[in-house]
C-alpha cells in the first residue's frame, strides 16, 4: 500500500460511475435486524445488523481481526491497533507491515477462504478501483461526515486519511515562503523529488504541486516541468531520489513529498520543516475496503466503525495524531470533536485542496513522458 | 576470453583412449541446452513481444519507436556511459595488472590486490552509490563537494570504474603473467629498446586480451542498473532505467512491449559492439595466424 499511493482521490469520476450504474445498495436494508443469527458478511451498516452493541458482541465472539500492510510508524497505526485491541479485547494479527497495495490484493486472492485472509485493507486508490469486485459494501455510522467525492456511493471503498504535497526541508536554510526561494544559490544540488515522476506517483504529484504554485491548473503539468527546468538550470535540482536514508545523511536536504511522510517525526530528523505553498494544495488519500470473504466479518466492520469514529481515542483523531489528515476532518472541525492540538501541528494550508481526476493524472503522465527528461537534463 | 591464447605455452593436449563410441557432439548437449533455455529462448521472447501491441497483436510499427529522439537519447546515454567507464576501467586496470604482475608472484601484495579485486569487482548497486554520495556527494560529501558528479556521464562513469578496474585486473592479469621474461630478455639481447619491445612484442601479445577485457567491461556497464538508479533516478539516462519505468510505472506509463523493444535495442547494440570487436580482434590477432 505504502509505495503505490496513486491517483489520489480519484473518487469523483468513480463515484459518478457508480451512481450511473445505479448499483448503490441502500444502507437501510434492515434485513435480519434481530439476534445472534445475523450474518455480518452481508450487512451494509451497523444499524442494519442490529446496532453497534450487536456488532461489538459479534466481533468479540470472533475474537480476532486480520490486517495487512500497516507499518506501526505509519500514520500512527501502532497506537491505533493497540487501542482497538484494548477497547474491544479483540486480537489484531498484523501481516506484512511493509507490504504494498498490490500485495494486499494478492493476499486477498491467494488466501481466500482461509482464516489467515486479510479482513480489511488500507489501500491506494488506483489499486482499489481496479479490484472493487473483491470488496464488500459497508457504510460506517459517521458516513455523512465523509465528503461525497471521497467514498463510493455504496461504501465499497471509503477514503480514510491522506495528506497534501509539501516541501520538507532542513532548517539550516531558514524559512521558505515561496517555491521560488528554492532557486536561490544556497539550495545548490539540494532539491529532490521522491522518484522519477514518469514512474512514481508521489513524484508526479510533486511536479504538479509546483505547477499549481506557479499559477497553473491541474489540467496541465507544464508549469511544474518548467519550474524544475529552472531549478536544474540554477544547479539546485538533485537527481538523487529522496529516501529516509538520504534525508538522514543530508544528501537530499529539500524534498517534495506528501506532508505526513515529510514530518520531522516520520523522516527522523529533528531540524526539519514543512512548507505547503499558498494555493497549491494538492491532496492524496488512501482508502479502506473490507474483504467480501473476510474470515472475521463482524470484527472487520467493527474495525471500520473504530477507524471512522470521531471520539477522542477513535481512529480519526489517532490518524491525526500521526500527522495524517483524516477524511472527516472538516466535519469534525465544525462539530468540535477534532483533537485541536494535533490539528494545529499539521503544516499550515492556504487555499482549497485540489485532487487530480484520473484523466488529469493520465494527461500529466503523458506530458512528463515527452518532456520531463528534456527539461531537467 | 582470449586470455587463454597467451597463457597456454606448448602443453600439448593428450588424448584419452577411445572406449565409448558416443558421437562427438554429445558432450556439447548440456551447454547447448543451457544456451537455448537461458539465452536463445528469452531473446526470442523479447524479440516477439517487442513486435506486438499490448493486446497481443502484431505491431511491426513498434520498431519506428527506436528512431524516436527520446528513445535514441537513452541509447546514446547508455553508449556514452559504457564507453567512458570501460575505456577508463580497461586502461587503468591494465596498468594496475601490469604493476601487480611485475611484483613478487607469491608476495603478499599480489595476494592482497587479487583478493581485493575479487571483492570490489562485485561491489555495486545501492551500497556503492550511497557510499559515494556520503563520501563525495554534492550536498554533504565528507571529502569535498563537486556538483559535476551529477553531470551525466562523468560522475556515474567515475563510480562505475570502482568495479570496472578490479574486474579488468582479474581478467587481464593471467594474460600478462603469460608474457615470458625470456621474451623481453631476448629482444633486449637483440638490441631492442623498451619502446620497440612494447611496439613489436609486448603490445601485439597483449592486445587481443586487452580488447577482450574492454568488451567484457562494456557489457558489464551496459547491464548495470542498480548503481545509477540509486545515484540519479529522477531522470532516466540509460536504457535499463527506461525499461524499469516501462515495466513498473505507477502513473500509467507502463508498457511491457516498450520494455521489450528497448531490450531488443540493447541486444542490437551488443551485436554491433561484438561485430566491431570481432573485426578489431581479427586485425589485432593477425600475427597469430
Amino acid at each position: 500500500m505504502k509505495l503505490s499511493y496513486r491517483y489520489a482521490a480519484a473518487g469523483v469520476a468513480a463515484a459518478a460511475l457508480f451512481a450511473a450504474a445505479g448499483c448503490s445498495s441502500s444502507s437501510s436494508s434492515g434485513s435480519g435486524s434481530s439476534g445472534s443469527s445475523v450474518n455480518w458478511a452481508n450487512e451494509t451498516s451497523a444499524s442494519a445488523g442490529g446496532g453497534m452493541s450487536a456488532l461489538v458482541k459479534a466481533a468479540k465472539a470472533e475474537g480476532t481481526l486480520n490486517v495487512i500492510a500497516l507499518p506501526p510508524t505509519w500514520a500512527n497505526y501502532g497506537t491505533i491497533i493497540s487501542t482497538f485491541e484494548k477497547d474491544y479485547g479483540i486480537k489484531v494479527n498484523s501481516a506484512l507491515p511493509d507490504g504494498t497495495s498490490q500485495q494486499e490484493v494478492d493476499a486477498v486472492k491467494t488466501e481466500n477462504g482461509t482464516a489467515k485472509a486479510p479482513d480489511v485493507l488500507d489501500i491506494g486508490m488506483a489499486v482499489a478501483l481496479a479490484n472493487t469486485s473483491l470488496f464488500a459494501p459497508y457504510e460506517v455510522s459517521t458516513w455523512s461526515s465523509i465528503p461525497t467525492a471521497q467514498k463510493a456511493p455504496n461504501g465499497l471503498w471509503v477514503q480514510d486519511y491522506g495528506g497534501y504535497m509539501a516541501v520538507g526541508y532542513s532548517s539550516k536554510f531558514g524559512t521558505i515562503t515561496s517555491l521560488n526561494d528554492l532557486l536561490s544559490p544556497k539550495f545548490k544540488n539540494a532539491v529532490a523529488l521522491n522518484g522519477n515522476p514518469t514512474s512514481a506517483n508521489a513524484a508526479l504529484n510533486g511536479v504538479m504541486m509546483a505547477s499549481l504554485a506557479e499559477g497553473g491548473s491541474a489540467s496541465s503539468i507544464s508549469d511544474g516541468v518548467s519550474f524544475f527546468g529552472k531549478l536544474k538550470a540554477a544547479g539546485n535540482f538533485s537527481p538523487v531520489s529522496a529516501t529516509g536514508a538520504t534525508i538522514k545523511a543530508g544528501t537530499t536536504p529539500v524534498v517534495f513529498n506528501w506532508d505526513y511522510l515529510n514530518l520531522p517525526s516520520y523522516v527522523g530528523v529533528t531540524n526539519w520543516k514543512v512548507f505547503i505553498p499558498a494555493n497549491a494544495v494538492l491532496g492524496g488519500y488512501y482508502a479502506q475496503t473490507i474483504n467480501k470473504n473476510a474470515p472475521h466479518p463482524a470484527a472487520a466492520r467493527l474495525w471500520e466503525e473504530f477507524l471512522y469514529s470521531q471520539s477522542a481515542t477513535g481512529g480519526q483523531n489517532l490518524w491525526l495524531q500521526g500527522g495524517a489528515r483524516p477524511v472527516e476532518q472538516t466535519a469534525m472541525t465544525s462539530d468540535g470533536s477534532i483533537d485541536t492540538s494535533a490539528a494545529s501541528k499539521l503544516p499550515a494550508v492556504t487555499g482549497t485542496p485540489t485532487f487530480l481526476s484520473p484523466s488529469q493524472a493520465t494527461d500529466a503522465a503523458n506530458y512528463l513522458a515527452a518532456n520531463w527528461a528534456k527539461a531537467v537534463s | 576470453m582470449a586470455v587463454a591464447a597467451t597463457s597456454e605455452t606448448g602443453a600439448r593436449p593428450s588424448r584419452a583412449g577411445r572406449r565409448l563410441a558416443a558421437p562427438s557432439w554429445v558432450g556439447t548437449v548440456p551447454f547447448l541446452a543451457y544456451v537455448a533455455i537461458f539465452l536463445l529462448l528469452p531473446t526470442g521472447i523479447v524479440v516477439v513481444d517487442a513486435l506486438k501491441n499490448p493486446n497481443g497483436a502484431w505491431a511491426f510499427s513498434n520498431v519506428t519507436e527506436l528512431g524516436n529522439s527520446l528513445v535514441r537519447g537513452y541509447f546514446i546515454g547508455s553508449f556514452k556511459l559504457c564507453l567512458l567507464s570501460s575505456v577508463l576501467g580497461a586502461v587503468l586496470g591494465a596498468i594496475l595488472a601490469y604493476a601487480i604482475a611485475s611484483g613478487n608472484p607469491d608476495g603478499v601484495v599480489r595476494r592482497l590486490y587479487l583478493a581485493a579485486s575479487g571483492v570490489l569487482a562485485q561491489f555495486g548497486g545501492v551500497t556503492l552509490a550511497f557510499a559515494f554520495q556520503v563520501l563525495i556527494g554534492p550536498a554533504v560529501g565528507l571529502l569535498f563537494h563537486a556538483s559535476w558528479y551529477y553531470d551525466f556521464p562523468w560522475g556515474i562513469g567515475l563510480i562505475y570504474t570502482y568495479f570496472q578496474i578490479p574486474l579488468m585486473v582479474l581478467v587481464f592479469l593471467p594474460a600478462i603473467d603469460g608474457v615470458k621474461v625470456q621474451w623481453r630478455e631476448a629482444s633486449e639481447n637483440l638490441g631492442a629498446s623498451a619502446w620497440q619491445y612494447w611496439r613489436y612484442v609486448g603490445g601485439p601479445l597483449l592486445t587481443p586480451a586487452f580488447l577482450g577485457g574492454l568488451l567484457l567491461l562494456f557489457a558489464n556497464a551496459l547491464s548495470a542498473f542498480a548503481t545509477i538508479q540509486a545515484w540519479e533516478n529522477q531522470i532516466a539516462y540509460i536504457v535499463p532505467q527506461q525499461i524499469s519505468t516501462a515495466l513498473s510505472s505507477e502513473v500509467g506509463l507502463s508498457n511491457v512491449n516498450v520494455a521489450d523493444l528497448l531490450a531488443l535495442g540493447m541486444v542490437i547494440m551488443v551485436a554491433i559492439v561484438m561485430t566491431g570487436y570481432a573485426l578489431l580482434q581479427r586485425r589485432a590477432a593477425r600475427w597469430l595466424r
